[in-house]
Protein backbone atom coordinates (compact mmCIF):
# COMPACT_ATOMS: atom_id res chain seq x y z
CA UNK A 1 0.00 0.00 0.00
CA UNK A 2 3.01 2.46 0.78
CA UNK A 3 4.86 1.40 -2.30
CA UNK A 4 1.89 2.38 -4.40
CA UNK A 5 1.30 5.88 -2.55
CA UNK A 6 4.89 6.52 -2.93
CA UNK A 7 4.47 5.62 -7.06
CA UNK A 8 1.52 7.81 -7.09
CA UNK A 9 3.52 10.71 -5.15
CA UNK A 10 6.26 10.79 -7.58
CA UNK A 11 4.87 10.31 -10.60
CA UNK A 12 2.26 12.82 -9.42
CA UNK A 13 5.08 15.09 -8.96
CA UNK A 14 6.31 14.30 -12.49
CA UNK A 15 3.33 15.42 -14.18
CA UNK A 16 2.75 18.65 -12.31
CA UNK A 17 6.33 19.46 -13.01
CA UNK A 18 5.18 18.98 -16.73
CA UNK A 19 2.27 20.71 -16.71
CA UNK A 20 4.22 23.58 -14.97
CA UNK A 21 7.67 23.86 -17.27
CA UNK A 22 5.62 22.84 -20.10
CA UNK A 23 9.46 21.62 -21.74
CA UNK A 24 8.65 18.15 -22.82
CA UNK A 25 5.25 17.15 -24.10
CA UNK A 26 4.93 20.06 -26.21
CA UNK A 27 8.53 19.36 -28.06
CA UNK A 28 7.22 15.67 -28.40
CA UNK A 29 3.84 16.70 -29.99
CA UNK A 30 5.81 19.51 -32.31
CA UNK A 31 8.53 16.70 -33.50
CA UNK A 32 5.71 13.75 -34.15
CA UNK A 33 3.62 15.57 -36.65
CA UNK A 34 6.75 18.12 -38.50
CA UNK A 35 7.97 14.24 -38.92
CA UNK A 36 5.19 12.83 -39.97
CA UNK A 37 4.41 15.91 -42.44
CA UNK A 38 8.17 15.42 -43.75
CA UNK A 39 7.63 11.39 -44.19
CA UNK A 40 4.09 12.62 -46.08
CA UNK A 41 6.24 14.22 -48.44
CA UNK A 42 8.96 11.91 -48.66
CA UNK A 43 7.34 8.80 -49.24
CA UNK A 44 6.95 8.47 -53.28
CA UNK A 45 3.52 8.02 -54.25
CA UNK A 46 2.34 4.50 -54.70
CA UNK A 47 4.37 3.15 -52.00
CA UNK A 48 2.23 0.45 -49.93
CA UNK A 49 0.58 1.02 -46.40
CA UNK A 50 3.30 -1.08 -44.85
CA UNK A 51 5.75 1.86 -45.86
CA UNK A 52 3.93 3.92 -44.11
CA UNK A 53 3.26 2.47 -41.15
CA UNK A 54 7.36 1.64 -41.06
CA UNK A 55 7.39 5.63 -41.03
CA UNK A 56 4.86 5.99 -38.69
CA UNK A 57 6.76 3.65 -36.30
CA UNK A 58 10.27 5.65 -36.66
CA UNK A 59 8.43 8.76 -35.77
CA UNK A 60 7.24 7.27 -32.57
CA UNK A 61 10.62 5.98 -31.64
CA UNK A 62 12.08 8.87 -32.38
CA UNK A 63 9.45 11.21 -30.07
CA UNK A 64 9.75 8.93 -27.67
CA UNK A 65 13.57 9.26 -27.11
CA UNK A 66 13.04 13.04 -27.33
CA UNK A 67 10.78 12.76 -24.11
CA UNK A 68 13.28 10.26 -22.24
CA UNK A 69 15.84 12.69 -22.75
CA UNK A 70 14.26 15.00 -20.73
CA UNK A 71 12.88 12.70 -18.24
CA UNK A 72 15.17 12.99 -15.55
CA UNK A 73 16.21 16.81 -16.09
CA UNK A 74 14.93 17.99 -13.13
CA UNK A 75 16.70 15.31 -11.03
CA UNK A 76 19.97 16.20 -12.95
CA UNK A 77 19.98 20.02 -12.87
CA UNK A 78 18.57 20.14 -9.51
CA UNK A 79 20.60 17.39 -7.39
CA UNK A 80 17.36 15.73 -6.74
CA UNK A 81 18.97 12.17 -7.20
CA UNK A 82 20.39 12.23 -3.74
CA UNK A 83 17.13 13.61 -2.08
CA UNK A 84 15.50 10.61 -3.74
CA UNK A 85 18.04 7.93 -3.34
CA UNK A 86 18.33 8.37 0.61
CA UNK A 87 14.64 8.32 1.24
CA UNK A 88 13.83 5.25 2.40
CA UNK A 89 11.21 4.20 0.52
CA UNK A 90 11.97 1.49 -2.77
CA UNK A 91 13.96 2.90 -4.74
CA UNK A 92 11.92 1.00 -7.65
CA UNK A 93 8.71 3.42 -6.90
CA UNK A 94 11.27 6.20 -8.49
CA UNK A 95 11.75 4.27 -11.75
CA UNK A 96 7.76 3.11 -12.05
CA UNK A 97 6.42 6.42 -11.14
CA UNK A 98 9.15 7.96 -13.70
CA UNK A 99 7.95 4.85 -16.49
CA UNK A 100 4.06 5.85 -15.63
CA UNK A 101 4.82 9.31 -16.14
CA UNK A 102 6.45 8.78 -19.77
CA UNK A 103 3.89 6.81 -20.50
CA UNK A 104 1.51 9.40 -19.94
CA UNK A 105 3.65 11.52 -22.35
CA UNK A 106 3.57 9.43 -24.97
CA UNK A 107 0.36 8.30 -24.96
CA UNK A 108 -0.36 12.36 -25.39
CA UNK A 109 1.85 12.34 -27.94
CA UNK A 110 -0.03 9.13 -29.92
CA UNK A 111 -3.27 11.00 -29.57
CA UNK A 112 -2.32 13.47 -31.97
CA UNK A 113 -0.02 11.45 -33.20
CA UNK A 114 -2.63 8.82 -34.84
CA UNK A 115 -4.76 10.91 -35.95
CA UNK A 116 -2.54 13.21 -37.92
CA UNK A 117 -0.89 9.80 -39.58
CA UNK A 118 -4.39 8.70 -40.06
CA UNK A 119 -4.48 12.30 -42.40
CA UNK A 120 -1.00 12.20 -43.89
CA UNK A 121 -1.14 8.37 -45.11
CA UNK A 122 -4.26 5.95 -44.72
CA UNK A 123 -6.67 4.87 -41.93
CA UNK A 124 -5.38 3.13 -38.83
CA UNK A 125 -6.61 -0.25 -37.53
CA UNK A 126 -7.31 -1.57 -34.35
CA UNK A 127 -4.52 -3.90 -34.48
CA UNK A 128 -1.95 -1.05 -34.71
CA UNK A 129 -3.76 1.01 -32.18
CA UNK A 130 -3.23 -2.00 -30.00
CA UNK A 131 0.28 -2.65 -30.59
CA UNK A 132 1.30 1.35 -29.89
CA UNK A 133 -0.34 0.57 -26.80
CA UNK A 134 1.92 -2.18 -25.86
CA UNK A 135 5.35 -0.93 -27.37
CA UNK A 136 4.28 2.41 -25.36
CA UNK A 137 4.71 0.08 -21.88
CA UNK A 138 8.28 -1.22 -23.12
CA UNK A 139 9.66 1.93 -24.10
CA UNK A 140 8.67 3.49 -20.87
CA UNK A 141 10.11 0.86 -18.87
CA UNK A 142 13.28 0.24 -21.32
CA UNK A 143 13.57 4.24 -21.97
CA UNK A 144 13.39 5.36 -18.19
CA UNK A 145 16.04 2.99 -17.03
CA UNK A 146 18.65 3.96 -19.48
CA UNK A 147 17.25 7.26 -19.14
CA UNK A 148 18.49 7.13 -15.37
CA UNK A 149 21.46 5.36 -16.48
CA UNK A 150 22.58 8.34 -18.70
CA UNK A 151 22.12 11.04 -16.08
CA UNK A 152 25.73 9.46 -14.58
CA UNK A 153 26.92 9.50 -17.79
CA UNK A 154 29.32 12.74 -18.88
CA UNK A 155 28.14 12.04 -22.42
CA UNK A 156 24.56 11.60 -21.41
CA UNK A 157 22.79 13.37 -25.05
CA UNK A 158 24.96 10.59 -26.41
CA UNK A 159 24.48 7.98 -24.00
CA UNK A 160 20.39 7.40 -23.59
CA UNK A 161 20.21 7.43 -28.06
CA UNK A 162 23.32 4.77 -28.21
CA UNK A 163 21.59 2.27 -25.35
CA UNK A 164 17.80 2.80 -26.45
CA UNK A 165 17.68 2.72 -30.17
CA UNK A 166 19.31 -0.93 -30.35
CA UNK A 167 16.71 -2.06 -27.70
CA UNK A 168 14.17 -0.29 -29.61
CA UNK A 169 14.47 -2.48 -33.05
CA UNK A 170 12.22 -5.41 -31.59
CA UNK A 171 9.66 -2.89 -30.71
CA UNK A 172 9.83 -1.42 -34.04
CA UNK A 173 9.49 -4.96 -35.40
CA UNK A 174 6.55 -6.27 -33.75
CA UNK A 175 5.08 -2.76 -34.42
CA UNK A 176 5.32 -2.94 -37.84
CA UNK A 177 4.30 -7.16 -38.46
CA UNK A 178 1.40 -6.58 -35.61
CA UNK A 179 2.88 -9.50 -33.62
CA UNK A 180 0.91 -8.35 -30.44
CA UNK A 181 2.27 -11.48 -28.56
CA UNK A 182 5.70 -10.34 -29.26
CA UNK A 183 5.14 -7.04 -27.67
CA UNK A 184 3.61 -8.66 -24.72
CA UNK A 185 6.35 -10.66 -24.06
CA UNK A 186 8.92 -7.74 -24.88
CA UNK A 187 7.11 -5.44 -22.00
CA UNK A 188 7.01 -8.68 -19.75
CA UNK A 189 10.44 -9.65 -19.65
CA UNK A 190 11.42 -5.59 -19.26
CA UNK A 191 9.27 -4.31 -16.59
CA UNK A 192 10.59 -7.10 -14.78
CA UNK A 193 14.21 -6.84 -15.64
CA UNK A 194 13.89 -2.71 -15.64
CA UNK A 195 12.22 -2.68 -11.98
CA UNK A 196 14.03 -5.33 -10.82
CA UNK A 197 17.53 -3.23 -11.21
CA UNK A 198 16.80 0.17 -11.22
CA UNK A 199 18.07 -0.11 -7.37
CA UNK A 200 21.25 -0.92 -8.78
CA UNK A 201 21.57 1.55 -11.49
CA UNK A 202 20.87 4.77 -9.21
CA UNK A 203 23.19 3.24 -6.43
CA UNK A 204 25.83 5.93 -7.63
CA UNK A 205 24.58 8.58 -9.46
CA UNK B 1 27.43 6.54 14.69
CA UNK B 2 29.85 6.33 11.90
CA UNK B 3 33.36 3.95 11.79
CA UNK B 4 35.60 4.52 8.50
CA UNK B 5 39.23 2.47 8.54
CA UNK B 6 41.50 3.40 5.64
CA UNK B 7 38.78 4.55 3.78
CA UNK B 8 39.75 5.92 0.03
CA UNK B 9 37.99 7.11 -3.05
CA UNK B 10 39.31 7.22 -6.75
CA UNK B 11 37.76 8.31 -9.69
CA UNK B 12 39.68 6.57 -12.30
CA UNK B 13 43.24 7.37 -12.30
CA UNK B 14 42.33 10.68 -9.60
CA UNK B 15 42.65 10.04 -6.38
CA UNK B 16 40.02 12.41 -4.08
CA UNK B 17 41.37 11.07 -1.00
CA UNK B 18 42.73 8.13 1.07
CA UNK B 19 43.76 6.99 4.57
CA UNK B 20 40.60 8.56 6.44
CA UNK B 21 39.94 7.08 9.95
CA UNK B 22 36.50 8.19 11.24
CA UNK B 23 35.10 7.13 15.08
CA UNK B 24 32.23 9.69 14.56
CA UNK B 25 30.16 8.39 18.04
CA UNK B 26 26.45 9.60 19.02
CA UNK B 27 26.18 13.92 19.20
CA UNK B 28 29.68 14.69 18.19
CA UNK B 29 30.84 17.01 15.51
CA UNK B 30 33.43 16.51 12.72
CA UNK B 31 34.34 19.82 10.84
CA UNK B 32 35.75 19.12 7.25
CA UNK B 33 37.51 21.47 5.98
CA UNK B 34 39.87 22.27 3.12
CA UNK B 35 40.10 24.42 -0.13
CA UNK B 36 37.61 23.88 -3.03
CA UNK B 37 38.05 20.28 -4.88
CA UNK B 38 39.98 18.59 -1.88
CA UNK B 39 37.61 16.02 -1.75
CA UNK B 40 35.11 17.40 1.03
CA UNK B 41 31.99 17.05 -1.14
CA UNK B 42 33.10 13.54 -1.75
CA UNK B 43 33.61 12.43 1.25
CA UNK B 44 30.10 13.42 2.60
CA UNK B 45 28.55 11.53 -0.52
CA UNK B 46 30.66 8.25 0.52
CA UNK B 47 29.25 9.13 4.20
CA UNK B 48 25.57 9.42 3.07
CA UNK B 49 25.88 6.57 1.40
CA UNK B 50 25.27 7.96 -1.77
CA UNK B 51 28.95 6.71 -3.46
CA UNK B 52 30.99 3.57 -2.67
CA UNK B 53 34.57 4.00 -1.12
CA UNK B 54 37.26 2.74 -3.56
CA UNK B 55 39.05 1.27 -0.65
CA UNK B 56 38.59 0.94 3.34
CA UNK B 57 35.30 -0.63 5.90
CA UNK B 58 32.92 2.07 6.11
CA UNK B 59 30.23 1.38 9.08
CA UNK B 60 26.84 3.93 8.88
CA UNK B 61 23.50 3.96 10.78
CA UNK B 62 20.28 2.85 8.61
CA UNK B 63 19.85 5.25 5.70
CA UNK B 64 16.28 6.91 6.91
CA UNK B 65 18.89 8.25 10.10
CA UNK B 66 20.60 10.09 7.30
CA UNK B 67 19.94 14.01 6.34
CA UNK B 68 22.03 14.97 4.14
CA UNK B 69 22.19 18.65 2.49
CA UNK B 70 24.47 19.04 -0.92
CA UNK B 71 25.81 21.70 -2.58
CA UNK B 72 22.62 22.51 -3.90
CA UNK B 73 18.92 22.87 -1.83
CA UNK B 74 17.88 19.72 -3.98
CA UNK B 75 14.53 20.89 -4.13
CA UNK B 76 12.23 20.72 -7.15
CA UNK B 77 12.21 24.33 -8.73
CA UNK B 78 8.87 24.27 -10.35
CA UNK B 79 6.77 22.45 -7.49
CA UNK B 80 5.56 25.06 -4.27
CA UNK B 81 7.98 24.97 -1.22
CA UNK B 82 4.57 23.30 0.55
CA UNK B 83 4.54 20.23 -2.56
CA UNK B 84 8.24 20.04 -2.05
CA UNK B 85 8.32 19.18 1.82
CA UNK B 86 4.92 17.29 1.33
CA UNK B 87 6.57 14.85 -0.86
CA UNK B 88 10.02 14.39 0.71
CA UNK B 89 7.36 14.03 4.03
CA UNK B 90 6.00 10.78 1.98
CA UNK B 91 8.80 9.38 0.58
CA UNK B 92 10.92 9.35 4.15
CA UNK B 93 7.74 8.22 6.24
CA UNK B 94 7.23 11.38 8.36
CA UNK B 95 4.69 11.11 11.06
CA UNK B 96 1.95 13.65 11.25
CA UNK B 97 3.37 15.28 8.74
CA UNK B 98 0.88 18.24 7.79
CA UNK B 99 2.15 19.47 10.94
CA UNK B 100 5.90 18.99 11.22
CA UNK B 101 6.19 20.27 7.41
CA UNK B 102 3.84 23.41 9.22
CA UNK B 103 6.60 23.62 11.78
CA UNK B 104 9.41 23.50 9.67
CA UNK B 105 8.15 26.21 7.06
CA UNK B 106 7.17 28.13 10.26
CA UNK B 107 10.34 28.18 12.07
CA UNK B 108 12.56 28.43 8.66
CA UNK B 109 10.29 31.86 7.85
CA UNK B 110 8.53 30.25 4.78
CA UNK B 111 5.41 29.82 5.79
CA UNK B 112 4.01 33.39 3.92
CA UNK B 113 5.37 31.64 1.14
CA UNK B 114 4.85 28.13 1.19
CA UNK B 115 1.88 28.27 -1.82
CA UNK B 116 5.14 29.74 -4.18
CA UNK B 117 6.85 28.09 -6.65
CA UNK B 118 10.77 27.71 -5.43
CA UNK B 119 11.57 28.92 -9.10
CA UNK B 120 10.63 32.51 -7.43
CA UNK B 121 12.55 32.29 -4.28
CA UNK B 122 16.02 34.19 -3.68
CA UNK B 123 19.51 31.30 -3.30
CA UNK B 124 18.86 32.03 0.43
CA UNK B 125 15.61 31.00 0.77
CA UNK B 126 16.03 27.73 -1.24
CA UNK B 127 18.84 26.78 1.15
CA UNK B 128 16.55 27.39 4.04
CA UNK B 129 13.91 24.93 2.08
CA UNK B 130 16.51 22.60 1.88
CA UNK B 131 17.26 23.01 5.33
CA UNK B 132 13.69 21.88 5.97
CA UNK B 133 13.50 19.21 3.47
CA UNK B 134 16.61 17.22 5.68
CA UNK B 135 15.23 17.85 9.10
CA UNK B 136 11.90 16.75 8.05
CA UNK B 137 12.31 13.19 9.68
CA UNK B 138 14.29 14.11 12.60
CA UNK B 139 17.26 13.03 11.28
CA UNK B 140 20.20 11.24 14.02
CA UNK B 141 22.72 12.46 11.56
CA UNK B 142 23.06 15.35 9.50
CA UNK B 143 25.35 15.78 6.72
CA UNK B 144 26.10 19.41 5.53
CA UNK B 145 28.23 20.70 2.54
CA UNK B 146 28.89 24.55 3.39
CA UNK B 147 25.48 24.74 4.85
CA UNK B 148 25.78 28.49 5.49
CA UNK B 149 25.69 29.11 1.69
CA UNK B 150 23.45 31.74 -0.03
CA UNK B 151 22.01 32.46 4.10
CA UNK B 152 21.15 35.72 5.37
CA UNK B 153 21.92 36.84 8.80
CA UNK B 154 18.82 35.47 10.04
CA UNK B 155 19.13 32.23 7.99
CA UNK B 156 23.05 31.63 9.69
CA UNK B 157 21.62 32.45 12.74
CA UNK B 158 18.62 29.59 12.44
CA UNK B 159 21.03 27.19 11.02
CA UNK B 160 23.38 27.59 13.98
CA UNK B 161 20.10 27.21 15.74
CA UNK B 162 20.31 23.29 14.20
CA UNK B 163 23.80 22.86 14.90
CA UNK B 164 23.15 23.44 18.48
CA UNK B 165 20.78 20.66 18.44
CA UNK B 166 21.76 17.13 19.72
CA UNK B 167 22.80 15.17 16.99
CA UNK B 168 25.87 13.65 14.82
CA UNK B 169 27.07 16.02 12.86
CA UNK B 170 29.56 16.61 9.97
CA UNK B 171 30.12 19.36 8.20
CA UNK B 172 32.46 20.61 5.30
CA UNK B 173 32.75 24.46 4.72
CA UNK B 174 36.18 26.03 3.23
CA UNK B 175 35.23 28.78 5.65
CA UNK B 176 35.17 27.25 9.28
CA UNK B 177 35.64 30.02 11.62
CA UNK B 178 31.30 29.93 12.27
CA UNK B 179 31.57 26.32 13.84
CA UNK B 180 34.77 25.65 14.54
CA UNK B 181 33.86 25.54 18.58
CA UNK B 182 31.39 23.30 17.99
CA UNK B 183 33.24 20.89 16.64
CA UNK B 184 34.48 17.87 18.66
CA UNK B 185 36.80 16.47 15.32
CA UNK B 186 38.30 17.91 12.67
CA UNK B 187 39.53 16.34 9.65
CA UNK B 188 41.52 18.61 7.14
CA UNK B 189 42.05 18.04 3.41
CA UNK B 190 44.79 19.96 1.47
Amino acid sequence: MSYVADVGALARKDLLLELRAKETLPSMLLFVVAALAIFHFALPRGAGDTAALGLLWSALIFTALLGLTRAFVAEREQSMFDALVLAPCDRSAIWLAKALAVLAFLAAAEVVALPAFAAFFSGIGGRTIAAVALADVGIAAVGTLFGAMAVAGRARELLLPLLFLPMAIPIVVGGVGGYLWFLVLYDAIFVILAWATFEYVVAEI
Amino acid sequence: MIAARGLAKRFGDRRVFRDVELALGDGEFLLVTGPNGSGKTTLLRVLAGLAAPSAGALELPARHTIGYLGHSPQVYRELTALENLTLFGRLYRVPERAERVGMLLERFGLWEVRHERVSTFSRGMRQRLGLCRVLLHEPSLLLLDEPYNALDAQGAELLDGILDEPRTLVVATHEPQRVEHRATQRLAFA
